[in-house]
């Protein structure tokens, strides 16, 4: 217990040391609000969906989520360059709790992150349903950004340089945003967009989300709780057998 | 005495580079063993293979006892290692970093607040042990990596280069407490370095690996009396030759980037 503390912890701190990046990634979701919620708000009314900002919301925040999350499961490439993960990879732990730990970590910094945007929402007139509900959309936070940490170190695993990120970013992170329902509602989509919705796990962390925070869901909160829960199972699994694999 | 480490016919290579062609070599409970090469022959990569970092292509390693390649868990319990290159955290303090690998290692509260606070005293740093590492100069860093290495007090310590960089006073206060180490608690170690004088005052033992082969061993007496040399750096020279192998040492470097890229692009 004290081992998996101690690599959680490391990574909580760093987060907390590091202010520009907290600030830096505010940006991206803060400009989605303003320019997408807003912007887009007056049409999505005028076509009958309703409030566009209690719509956007979730998707927004799991977004925060998503990018913090897939880049702590990254930071193991930093680790490997400045050598510091060998230190781990000699010590008499085993390679899955090191990963276990990392991938706690990262995942508490995602939801920290997550939090902050859900604040920022609020801010610019987010208003969530039910207020019992918060909580579960508690839940689906953390099962998000375990399941996109536990991606992020899959990945990092494999690759020994930052080259690779670029790559990940444009054909893996982002497809993975757009493609989710994060912006748009999912009902009338063509059919293979659909299909590539309905394969993306961050389709049903939005759908958890919207449905706790909006009451307005396209799954079931039960589908969406079991589908994340059985992905991040499968993901830690897999990155903690890539991590396994590690060699310096 | 029972030997601590025994290699057998460690053989590895990376694609159809051999860094290390059938390696044999022993080391005794006990002994200070120094591993002596020019740069590329094959010692850094040894050390990773020795310390589950690296998977041999074929050959036997064991370390204490334990089969390094079929039960890394086990041998990770028996041995230390500071590494050539650096292996710190930047974004942690010093006596984090401390505390991070006494953690690791599973050494109770009381042991390791009193070790952390005499091993960094002992590198000069106690004073400076809640400055980030990241504004630390290259000298203090190796410090650091020092007394973080001796922290958990292994029955096997490996040092790779570790006084590179060092001015003598520290190298000297490091020995010190090394050689006491050894001499209290029978800590084997392992290390390897540039400077012949090192190696022929500390050394017990001294095997000289060149092009991935081991082409001496024995105490620093019996190599200077096998090469009719007076001096350990001269025996080296004369068993090793005199051309300069950064060239090679580069060679290696490359291919390995090469050989990692192209297993990149292959995914």
């Amino acid at each position: 217990m004290p081992i998996l503390y101690i690599l959680w912890l490391r990574q909580v701190k760093k987060y907390l040391r590091s202010r520009a990046r907290i600030v830096g990634s505010l940006g991206q979701p803060l400009l989605f609000l303003v320019a997408l919620g807003f912007g887009f708000g007056p049409i999505y009314a005028k076509a009958g969906g309703g409030n566009y900002l209690q719509f956007l919301a979730p998707g927004v925040i799991a977004m925060g989520i998503l990018f913090t999350a897939v880049f702590s499961g990254i930071e193991i490439i930093w680790d490997k360059q400045f050598g510091f993960l060998k230190e781990t990879l000699v010590a008499p732990v085993s390679r899955f709790r090191i990963m276990v730990g990392r991938t706690l970590g990262g995942a508490t910094v995602a939801v920290l992150q997550g939090l902050i945007v859900f604040v920022l929402t609020l801010i610019v007139g987010f208003r969530p349903e039910s207020f019992s509900l918060v909580l579960v959309a508690f839940v689906f936070m953390f099962l998000t950004a375990l399941l996109f940490t536990a991606l992020g170190t899959a990945i990092a695993s494999k690759l020994d340089d930052m080259q690779g990120f670029q790559l990940i970013m444009n054909f893996l992170v982002m497809p993975i945003f757009f493609l989710s329902g994060s912006l748009f509602p999912i009902d009338q989509l063509p059919s293979v967009l659909k299909f590539i919705v309905r394969i993306n796990p961050l389709a049903y962390s939005i759908d958890g989300l919207r449905g706790a925070l909006t009451l307005q869901n396209h799954f079931s909160l039960w589908t969406d709780f079991s589908i994340l829960a059985g992905v991040t199972l499968v993901l830690m699994m897999v990155g903690a057998y890539l991590f396994s694999k590690i060699e310096a | 005495m029972t030997n601590i480490i025994e290699v057998k016919n460690l053989v590895k290579s990376f694609g159809d580079f051999h860094a290390v062609k059938d390696v044999s070599f022993e080391v005794q409970k006990g002994q200070i063993f120094a591993f002596l090469g020019p740069n590329g022959a094959g010692k850094s990569t040894t050390i990773k293979m020795l310390t589950t970092l690296l998977h041999p292509t074929s050959g036997t390693l064991f370390l204490d006892g334990k089969n390094v390649v079929t039960d890394p868990h086990q041998t990770r319990r028996s041995f230390g290692i500071v590494f050539q290159d650096p292996s710190l955290d930047d974004e942690l303090t010093a006596y984090e970093n401390m505390k991070f690998h006494a953690v690791l290692y599973g050494l109770d509260k009381a042991l390791y607040t009193a070790r952390i606070e005499e091993l960094m005293k002992l590198v000069d740093l106690w004073d400076r042990k809640d400055s980030l590492v990241r504004e630390f100069s290259g000298g203090m860093k190796r410090r650091l990596e020092i007394a973080r290495g001796l922290l958990h007090h292994p029955k096997v310590l490996f040092l790779d280069e570790p006084t590179l960089g060092l001015d003598p006073q520290t190298r000297n206060h490091m020995w010190d407490y090394i050689l006491n180490l050894n001499a209290k608690e029978q800590i084997t170690v392992f290390f390897t370095t540039h400077y012949m004088e090192e190696a022929n005052k500390v050394a017990h033992k001294i095997a000289i690996i060149d092009h991935g082969k081991i082409i001496a061993q024995g105490t620093s007496a019996e190599l200077k009396a096998q090469t009719g040399k007076a001096s350990l750096e001269d025996a080296f020279l004369s068993l090793t030759g005199n051309t300069i192998r950064t060239e090679e040492a580069s060679g290696v470097a490359n291919f390995r980037q090469h050989a990692q890229m192209w297993r990149g692009k292959k995914r």
